[in-house]
């Protein structure tokens, strides 16, 4: 049975399921959409046990908050909103089929990326000379001292510990498979896959980095911001 | 193509405006306003998150209504966690003695 009808020009880059590029590049933003959706429950539960605990702990809080350096976390959001234009300018590129502007804007967010990384982990170093990894070897002695007005409950301190260590990990980890996602675009662009017609992973992969970049928006105030003043 | 090419100098309009509200949230929070250092904190986050969403992840000019819909959705929920939990556990305090 030859059956002609079916022998449909194949077009780069289109799938058979969809009808058009328009359609299956609207099928895969909507996929990512709904997966960032729940990307924010699974933040949420975090974000949800921070706000029940800080109520209740609100001194301990203030002095753990108060513990983190605030201009290494304010370089690191700078550094993040940084990345996201570059980014933002990359889709614009990859819209326009400018493959030179498009690698090196994608660099440009890795190297971004990876700065906030490095940041993060010499924030982390600190704690860890600083004994504020919650545990056995916690140390709340300095708080305390630097903090008398706050009448802290040692134990508690370790909760603020925990979710921080929590939430900016499970942030890092987002960011590590975002520099992961943003290689792998990195490669197939210096191939010269990515054209005006079809770049729809740079916007998917896009639209996951700014997601990792709001999440951080909320971090940032959340845990370095508590009761700064006096 | 649907989606629409917007103008580099527009997204480094953004850019600027989201470092200046890095900045000043981060300056305010050094003043004593009492319980609205938070307020101001959250809502300054909330902005930067807006202009995100809106120009850097396109959804402005997003023709899907669908994409819409799974972002409201999905605010809707998180609203559900937060604000129910919160009324548990934020009026336990009451029957504290």
């Amino acid at each position: 049975m030859a059956d002609s009808s079916l022998a449909v020009e194949h077009q780069e880059g289109l799938d058979h399921q969809f009808v058009d590029r328009e359609q299956q590049r609207n099928a895969a933003s909507l996929g990512m959409w709904v997966f960032l959706g729940t990307e924010v429950m699974f933040f949420g539960g975090m974000f949800c046990a921070y706000l029940i605990y800080r109520y209740w702990y609100y001194n301990e809080f203030a002095a753990g908050s108060r513990s983190l350096d605030i201009v290494l976390g304010t370089t690191n959001t700078a550094v993040l909103i940084c990345s996201s234009l570059t980014v933002a300018l990359g889709v614009r590129a990859a819209q326009m089929g400018k493959r030179r502007l498009l690698l090196l804007l994608l660099l440009a967010t890795l190297v971004f990326g990876l700065g906030f990384l490095v940041i993060k982990g010499v924030e982390w170093h600190d704690k860890y000379v600083e004994h504020h990894i919650p545990g056995p070897s916690f140390n709340a002695e300095e708080l305390i001292r630097k903090n008398p007005e706050l009448h802290i409950d040692p134990a508690p301190t370790q909760i603020y510990f925990s979710l921080y260590f929590a939430m900016t990990g499970l942030h890092a980890l987002h960011m590590v498979v975002g520099v992961g996602i943003f290689c792998f675009l990195t490669y197939y662009a210096w191939k010269g896959r990515y054209t005006p017609e079809y770049h729809t992973p740079v916007e998917i992969g896009g639209l996951y980095w700014h997601f990792v970049d709001i999440i951080w928006i909320y971090l940032f105030p959340l845990l370095y911001l508590i009761d700064r003043k006096r | 193509m649907s989606e629409p090419i917007l103008s580099t100098k527009l997204y480094v309009g953004i850019w600027a405006t989201l470092i200046c509200l890095t900045v000043i949230t981060a300056s305010v929070a050094f003043v004593d306003l009492g319980p609205f250092n938070t307020v101001v904190a959250l809502v300054i986050a909330t902005l930067k998150a807006l202009l995100v969403v809106l120009f850097f992840m396109h959804v402005k000019y997003a023709s899907e209504k669908l994409t819409k819909m799974v972002i409201i959705a999905t605010l809707f929920w998180l609203l559900i966690l937060l604000f129910l939990s919160l009324a548990d556990y934020g009026t336990r305090a009451m029957t504290r003695t």
